[in-house]
């Protein structure tokens, strides 16, 4: 691999893991308070929908962004009440929430479109363009450098730096600030928070919320951003794969943006075999490729990645003892 | 109210002159469906005072204090703190009118530091850094000021139960609480972690703090109290000065009839040996050892009490001998002279159970019973396959077996007396005296027996200590494990102490005392030669 494609395949694992990097941290909001999230699938799934039908009857990508973190708020609230409110099994809540955007968002968008399942193709602003940083040309032509700067860390679209940029705010929020402190704690010990006098109820659906938010730009850009329109099924397991990383990160952010990374470099490779092939001297056919990170996701959670302790009040609904 | 109350009312009052009480409770009632947790109780607490509130389980103690920490919210009544009405109805407003509590279990963080556990709840900005700062200079000062020194970067989980205990004082203290709630906050401790606690109580006291403490314990009323409450079946039965009253008189206020605060029995007259464990050793799978090498015998017609403070392999001794241990198990165990298998393939209750070895074991809900399951099927378990239950080869004699539950029911005083009640209707003490009849009454060689009056009145502690005497009595070896030190120090003929999977010593209940068995629970090496 020489070091023109090595570059390109960098910046397409930003771009691949953006999508997972940003439905990483939504899991992680959610479940460092206590609420497992299974549906992070489906709610990138309907923000997708929403924003590739907004974006293409709009013309404006930001309106597209606007209705996919509608749509995915309004799932998250619905598995908000199912959890936190009525105290329901989360993980039911969160399946049946993907079975339904997986109807709904081609139903949806076959009801307004026609065009089997899918919204129509975005151009111009209906679509978050790349953006170049200042300098990208001047710096091309240092050596190593240069294309490293151009390619890599400039040229991506705006989501994708609000995504990096939630790295650095999340640890902030988690490690230094009085929400932080009362979300970790509700997670592990929500009697704890109760005593203190803190909401319980508050402190979750806040998380759930800013879970939605989260999922919605991550739907949002695989819709606007990553490809030109909203496709049946095509966040793929997204909403899986960023759950496995979240355990391979140890809900942790700046590990999460490592782990989501590692899946987005699995994703990238995959789309390239003739690299592989190059590198490898062999060759592999291109399904067993694209296979990669399903079955890095398999061995995550299967716990060969080192222990891994979740927070200790996950999956519990809150109850105050008799 | 009762003219105990009144003239209780007259004692408090006496005790601290004219000022207003710190806590006036005037008339509190509260039901859970139809259950009456609390009906119509008045008190009041003098400020700078230590004030008892005892009584059975289910006695309504622990509804009232959630009611003054606004966890539930009074049917009727009125709260007054300092003289003035007050409106509780969450933990905030509890925390604001200047009340602290310290919950029987722990209201803590396990994986956050010190630090952070005191400032949940009670930051005082959006960020974090200033309220830390602030926190660890009062830690400081409270620290020398009580006798509540804990290292405030310490993550909870790797501090000892009695740390973790003076973490949740100060995490009231440093909201300002006056008056402090302490529920049941000896039964987790060592001895000595007690005396610890009652000397930081007691300077608490001395600034002026004022202390309620909830507890079955009499003999902990009767060290630190002022004056004591005594709670029957949702009703304030009785206030009294702690100085004029006495052990028996509040069990018999607490019970509603006289109780024996010692069962009596005549000294034993062991026989040959039945229980024989050499070097036992229990490795779980994580790797820890639970058990180091353990030794001991009992003889038929003895009782030997297993003292140790929860968590030391008691639990893992007794699953072992049960016939359910697991991990890696070394070691030898005889039983009348013959070997048996200590585990894996050919240890199972049921072989056990034909060796004569019975068990009570220390989690009924978990392993005694199936609550779910009426009382005559419960006493089936086990002894399912007994000539006297079965109809024929292939059929229970479902009628049998009720009509001896009903036997069992009437012999050991299980109220109701109704076979066909699931076992979850019946309180602690009714479950824990089905689970003894149905061991019992097989007249077992060996019975094991772990925690038998856990969760259980001081009237049904009387009858199921008696049994376990006469059980004695009649031949049968006893091996009893307790962290109450009372129930050892008044049941057992020989003292074994057990600390991180270690026999520490044993001792001969006449000629040792608390604060030596205290010591040896706590892991202090032997000072003198122990029995074998």
């Amino acid at each position: 691999m020489d070091y023109a494609t090595l570059i390109e395949v960098l910046g397409s694992t930003l771009r691949l893991g953006t999508p997972l990097l940003l439905a990483c941290l939504a899991g992680l909001y959610s479940e460092r308070a206590g609420i497992f999230d299974i549906g992070l699938e489906g709610k990138m799934l309907m923000a997708a929908m929403a924003s590739g039908a907004v974006a293409a009857m709009t013309g404006s990508a930001w309106l597209g962004l606007g209705a996919g973190i509608v749509a995915s708020l309004i799932f998250a609230l619905i598995h908000g009440l199912a959890s936190i409110t009525f105290r329901g099994n989360q993980l039911i809540s969160g399946v049946a929430l993907n079975f339904v955007a997986s109807g709904a968002t081609v139903l949806i968008s076959q009801t307004l479109f026609h065009q089997g399942g899918r919204t129509p193709p975005l151009t111009g602003d209906a679509r978050f363009q790349a953006i170049t940083l200042p300098g990208a040309e001047a710096l091309a032509s240092v050596p190593y450098f240069g294309p490293f700067y151009a390619k890599v860390i400039s040229g991506h679209s705006l989501l994708v730096y609000i995504a990096l940029a939630a790295v650095p705010l999340t640890w902030w929020l988690l490690y230094r600030t009085r929400f932080g402190l009362r979300l970790r704690a509700v997670g592990e010990n929500p009697e704890s928070v109760d005593t203190a006098g803190v909401s319980v109820i508050g402190l979750r659906y806040t998380a759930v919320m800013l879970t939605g938010v989260l999922c919605g730009i991550a739907g949002a850009y695989m819709a606007t951003s990553l490809q030109a329109g909203f496709g049946r099924e095509m966040t793929a397991g997204r909403g899986y794969i960023a759950l496995a990383a979240l355990i391979f990160a140890k809900w942790r952010p700046w590990y999460a943006l490592g782990a989501t990374m590692l899946f987005g470099f699995l994703q990238a490779i995959a789309l390239r075999p003739d690299v592989i092939e190059g590198t490898l001297h062999m060759k592999i056919p291109v399904s067993a490729l694209d296979a990669l990170p399903y079955i890095l996701t398999v061995i995550v959670l299967a716990g060969f990645v080192g222990r891994a302790i979740p927070p200790r009040a996950g999956g519990q609904p809150y109850v105050k003892e008799r | 109210m009762t003219e105990t109350t009144d003239a209780g009312r007259q004692a408090t009052a006496a005790l601290s002159g004219a000022a207003a009480p710190a806590i006036e409770l005037r008339g509190i009632s509260k039901a859970f469906g139809p259950v009456q947790a609390n009906k119509d109780i008045s008190i009041r607490v003098m400020p700078g005072t230590i004030h008892g509130i005892i009584g059975e389980n289910g006695a309504g103690k622990s509804t009232l204090m959630s009611i003054l920490y606004g966890f539930y919210r009074a049917d009727a009544g009125e709260i007054l703190i300092n003289g003035r009405p007050t409106i509780i109805h969450d933990s905030q407003a509890a925390i604001r009118a200047g009340i602290g509590m310290v919950f029987q279990h722990f209201k803590l963080v396990q994986n956050f530091t010190v630090l952070e556990n005191v400032i949940l709840g009670a930051e005082d900005g959006a960020l974090l850094r200033p309220s830390l700062a602030k926190a660890r200079k009062t830690l400081a000062h409270l620290a020398e000021e009580y006798e509540l020194d804990v290292d405030p970067d310490a993550v909870i989980e790797e501090l000892s139960v009695g740390h973790q205990q003076r973490v949740e004082i100060l995490k009231a203290l440093y909201r300002h609480a006056d008056i402090l709630i302490l529920d049941e906050p000896t039964g987790v401790l060592t001895p000595d972690e007690a005396d610890h606690l009652f000397r930081i109580l007691r300077g608490l006291k001395e600034q002026g703090k004022t202390i309620i403490l909830i507890t079955h314990k009499l003999r902990e009323i009767m060290e630190i109290t002022d004056s004591v409450s005594v709670m029957r079946r949702g009703e304030m039965v009785a206030t009294v000065k702690t100085a004029e009253t006495s052990p028996e008189e509040l069990a018999e206020l607490m019970v509603g009839r006289k109780v024996l605060m010692h069962v009596p029995k005549a000294p034993a007259n062991p026989g040959d040996t039945v229980l024989k464990l050499e070097n036992l050793r229990v490795t779980d799978a994580e790797g820890v050892d639970r058990l180091k090498g353990v030794s001991l015998t009992i003889r038929a017609g003895e009782i030997l009490g297993i003292a140790g403070v929860a968590g030391n392999g008691q639990s893992e001794l007794l699953e072992v001998l049960g016939g359910f241990g697991a991990g890696k198990v070394t070691g030898r165990m005889e039983v009348q002279g013959q070997e048996v298998v200590l585990a894996g393939h050919g240890a199972t209750g049921q072989t056990r159970r034909a060796r004569g070895i019975a068990h009570v074991p220390e989690d009924r809900h978990h392993l005694g019973l199936i609550l779910d399951f009426s009382a005559w099927e419960n006493v089936a378990f086990g002894y399912h396959g007994a000539k006297d239950y079965q109809a024929s080869g292939l059929f229970m004699d479902n009628a049998a077996i009720i009509r001896d539950t009903e036997g069992k029911m009437e012999r050991f005083d299980v109220r109701p007396p109704n076979p066909h009640l699931p076992a979850q209707s019946f309180s602690g003490g009714n479950q824990q005296k089905i689970v003894l009849a149905r061991e019992i009454e097989r007249n077992p060689v060996l019975l094991l027996v772990g925690q038998p009056t856990r969760g259980v009145d001081i009237g049904a502690i009387e009858f199921i200590h008696r049994r376990i005497v006469e059980l004695r009595d009649a031949g049968a070896a006893v091996l009893l494990v307790s962290v109450e030190l009372d129930e050892i120090m008044s049941l057992s003929d020989r003292i074994a102490v057990m600390f991180d999977g270690q026999i520490m010593g044993e001792r001969l209940p006449a000629e040792t005392n608390e604060r030596e068995l205290g010591l040896l629970m706590a892991g202090v090496a032997q000072t003198k030669g122990a029995a074998e």
